[in-house]
């Protein structure tokens, strides 16, 4: 292989990652906001949750878009393969987020008048949430443990994505975004609200942490090339640090939390989650679709990859420039007193 | 083998069913957010607060509209790979590589701006806003751009070569894949579409409160009359604009897809004085049009701009590969229908707008109100007439839908064709009616602009795009 059919989509894995990271970041406190709804019964306090993302959750969704068309457009092979073989669970989170995104909206706009339909809309937001939360990690427990392929296409079931593993990674990532939203509200609000979600972060983060202890465990027991990962002298070193770095990252989380920290809570959470998907990520490099095809099976020609790169390059910079100015923009508590009464 | 046919038609029937969802939002955002720049541009400039009023009315509409754009284009953009895995691997290299600049050019850029033209107001000055919502306007446009280069690149295919074993396109020529034949007229034709689908929304909302109005005994209010005044100089405008690039587009058309051209006219066999067929039902089985009404020579002169210029009919072309014309032939003619009544729409108002009556003729109000959906109904059907036409192939002569689909299973196909109707029903039903709830309330006049750093909140929340009871603002009072 030359230089160039090589390491484009070595570049392009990483910048697909990347996107996809952010994506699980920035939508994950928006999804967990609404998984907290579930706990959070008083409208006011749902109406400051709500008000500390709606200028920014079109743009955090747009990550997921730009994750799927990079997909189409540089591993086609790799998107003409899973989505088939994720079929169901993929066109269940697209409805979800359709109701999360649209509640959103709606849930203020119904209140007014008889007959209001605003408890609805905020059922909506919620169940969308967690049911989109659920199928994003379902949708990862379904890549680790493989898709059966035949000569580059997906050759299986319309259920077989579904298995216990598959069960347990949905259930990780809504208690892991419940914690991400729970934090985000210990930043960006105070009063009551704040000290509900400290109350409710300890016990979602001693659930996320059993939830990727097991995950882990249970990931290097799918294939043997993922347990030899882990295990095999000298990746042992490169890979250590991962679960180190999970108890210490634990630790200041305990600590921050303790001593009502506002901002270190949700950092390390973002460092839970980065380490999180960082470990699958070694678990299953080079592959894009796990067991059989790799990267480079997967990717689009050269000529392709190369001429989204090149825009790539120059615009993600702006991109990442303008979302920073967006968030800063709209920086600071969100209390009930910005509201109109 | 039976139900391979049934998944094929209900891969296609789901595409279709949410893209024709899909395509009126961004058609709405593409015309309402080039309306925004306007008016808030005019009131920078003006100074006039009637301006700033309609802005802050119709920020409320965008708000909802786009997001049920981005919901629904989120569904979109995994559908190419849930429902035709095999056009997606093939095609990928190319309408993957577009698709993806749009979410880069475009996408990013909308919601980027989007929470800062909607609740920013009094956050980051006169200037930002404005610029905020030329971004944003500017992002819808740069995305229409991006998608109708990658849908026309599907009908018009060029600068490709194909990879001999897997049947891959591979790129060979950016720019003559995004400059394909009939990209510009697509382009031109859809956004002229859009603009006129959002003028007669305005002039519909407008037409009901003048028409309120004049049953509470009243004078219209300022906003409401400014609202209907643009409305209407967009369709005087616009309308017949559209007809010149429909013709073109038509054009270019019967160069590069002659079998469309015969589709959509009812043509069968080919012939060099064709008369223009008004009404009839093509016939796939018999290969005649039953019931043919038409005018002598009229459709040479059309397609051709000459009186006995060759006209294609679909004899020309193998039966298998004919678009089914009893379904364009009849989507084509409704178009061009409502079409001719927009510009009728724009001719009466010109007229009654000289003579000084166009705000007191509730003849043209009433016609104005039932004009509301027309645009958008005009642009569906353009829209199946043009991708219909493209039947049986997914990349024109090249790419076949039946060889395009995903290897499905009928019954998970079934299940979440189920789900999506039920739901896209459901939830965009609600949000049509929130819409038409809100386009009740007339205007508010003296609407709050961006006032001064850190001014109270409470003005702070008259900006807010909902402005209703009980709905707080995203408010900052500095880092934490």
């Amino acid at each position: 292989m030359d230089g160039a059919a090589y390491w484009l989509p070595v570049i392009w894995g990483v910048i697909l990652a990347a996107a996809i990271m952010i994506y699980i970041v920035l939508d994950g406190f928006d999804l967990g906001i609404g998984i907290l709804f579930a706990f959070e019964r008083r409208r006011d306090s749902r109406d400051i949750m709500v008000n500390t993302i709606a200028p920014v959750w079109d743009g955090n969704e747009t990550w997921m878009v730009f994750g799927g068309a990079v997909l189409y457009g540089v591993f086609p092979g790799a998107y003409s393969t899973l989505l088939p073989a994720l079929y169901l669970p993929v066109v269940t989170m697209l409805l979800a987020l359709i109701f999360r995104g649209v509640a959103f909206e709606f849930r203020v706009l119904t209140r007014i008048g008889a007959g209001s339909r605003s408890a609805f809309w905020d059922f909506g937001f919620m169940a969308g949430s967690v049911i989109a939360a659920f199928c994003q990690g379902a949708i990862v427990g379904g890549v680790i443990q493989g898709v059966s392929t035949t000569e580059g296409s997906f050759s299986g079931g319309p259920v077989d994505w579904l298995t216990p593993f598959s069960v347990l990674c949905g259930m990780s990532v809504v208690l892991g975004y419940a914690l991400l939203g729970a934090c985000w509200l210990i930043w960006r609000t105070e009063g009551a609200l704040q000290q509900h979600c400290r109350v409710w972060a300890f016990p979602l983060a001693l659930a996320l942490l059993a939830c990727i202890v097991a995950v882990s465990i249970w990931t290097t027991q799918l294939h043997a090339p993922y347990l030899r990962r882990w295990i095999a002298w000298p990746n042992i070193l490169i890979v250590a640090p991962v679960p180190i770095l999970v108890g210490v990252l634990t630790a200041i989380f305990m600590w921050g939390l303790r001593n009502r920290h506002h901002i270190t809570p949700f950092l390390c959470t973002l460092g839970l989650f980065f380490l999180s998907f960082s470990g699958l990520g070694i678990t299953v490099w080079p592959h894009a679709v796990p067991p059989g095809l790799t990267l480079w099976d997967v990717s689009s020609p050269p000529s392709s990859q190369a001429f989204e790169l090149v825009g790539t390059a120059i615009l993600l910079p702006v991109i990442l420039a303008y979302t920073v100015y967006s968030y800063r923009v709209f920086r600071g508590k969100v209390t009930a007193d910005d509201s109109y009464h | 083998m039976v139900s391979t046919a049934t998944a094929l038609l209900l891969a296609r029937f789901q595409f279709a069913f949410t893209v024709g969802f899909h395509i009126v939002f961004p058609a709405f955002s593409i015309g309402l957010a080039a309306y925004l720049a306007v008016l808030e541009g005019t009131w920078l400039k003006t100074g006039r607060q009637v301006y700033l009023d309609l802005y802050q009315y119709w920020l409320k509409v965008f708000s909802i509209v786009f997001a049920m754009g981005v919901v629904s284009g989120l569904v979109m953009s995994y559908e190419f790979g849930t429902n035709w895995s095999v056009f997606s691997r093939k095609a990928g290299p190319i309408t993957g590589v577009l698709l993806s600049y749009e979410v880069m050019t475009a996408f990013f850029l909308e919601a980027g701006f989007l929470g800062v033209m909607l609740f920013g107001m009094n956050k980051v000055g006169r200037g930002l806003h404005f610029a905020a919502t030329c971004l944003v306007s500017l992002g819808t446009l740069i995305s229409m751009t991006w998608i109708l280069a990658s849908n026309s690149w599907m009908q018009t295919p060029r600068g490709y070569t194909i990879e001999p074993g897997t049947g891959r396109f591979l790129p060979a020529d950016w720019l003559a894949i995004i400059f394909n034949p009939s990209f510009p007229f697509r382009l031109l034709h859809m956004g002229l579409a859009a603009f006129l689908s959002v003028a007669f929304v305005v002039g519909a909302t407008a037409a009901g409160h003048m028409l309120a109005a004049r049953r509470r005994g009243e004078q219209a209010s300022e906003p409401v009359r400014v609202m209907f005044s643009m409305a209407m100089w967009m369709a005087t405008i616009i309308a017949p604009l559209q007809l010149v690039a429909g013709d073109m587009h038509g054009l270019n058309t019967l160069e590069h897809q002659p079998a469309k051209i015969a589709a959509m006219e009812g043509d069968w066999t080919s012939e060099d004085h064709a008369p223009e067929l008004l009404l009839g039902i093509p016939n796939m089985k018999t290969e005649h049009t039953d019931y043919a009404v038409g005018i002598p020579l009229l459709g040479s002169l059309i397609l051709t701009h000459s009186l006995d210029g060759k006209v294609p009919g679909m004899k020309d072309f193998p039966a298998q590969d004919r678009p089914p014309s009893y379904i364009i032939f009849f989507t084509f003619r409704i178009m061009v229908a409502l079409g001719m009544a927009m510009i009728g729409m724009g001719l009466w108002s010109l007229i009654l707008r000289r003579r000084g009556r166009i705000y007191d003729s509730a003849a043209l109000h009433r016609a104005a109100v039932v004009m509301a959906p027309v645009g958008f109904v005009a642009l569906l059907c353009g829209w199946v007439t043009t991708e219909v036409g493209r039947q049986p192939w997914t990349v024109y002569g090249l790419l076949r839908t039946e060889n395009s689909v995903s290897p499905l299973m009928l019954p998970s196909m079934a299940l979440t064709m189920t789900a999506f109707v039920v739901v896209y029903f459901f939830v965009f039903g609600s949000g049509l009616i929130l819409l038409v709830r809100m386009l009740r309330h007339a205007p508010q006049t003296g609407e709050q602009g961006p006032t001064t750093e850190n001014s109270a909140s409470v003005l702070g929340a008259r900006s807010h795009p909902h402005e209703l009871p009980g709905h707080d603002t995203p408010h900052g009072s500095g880092p934490a």
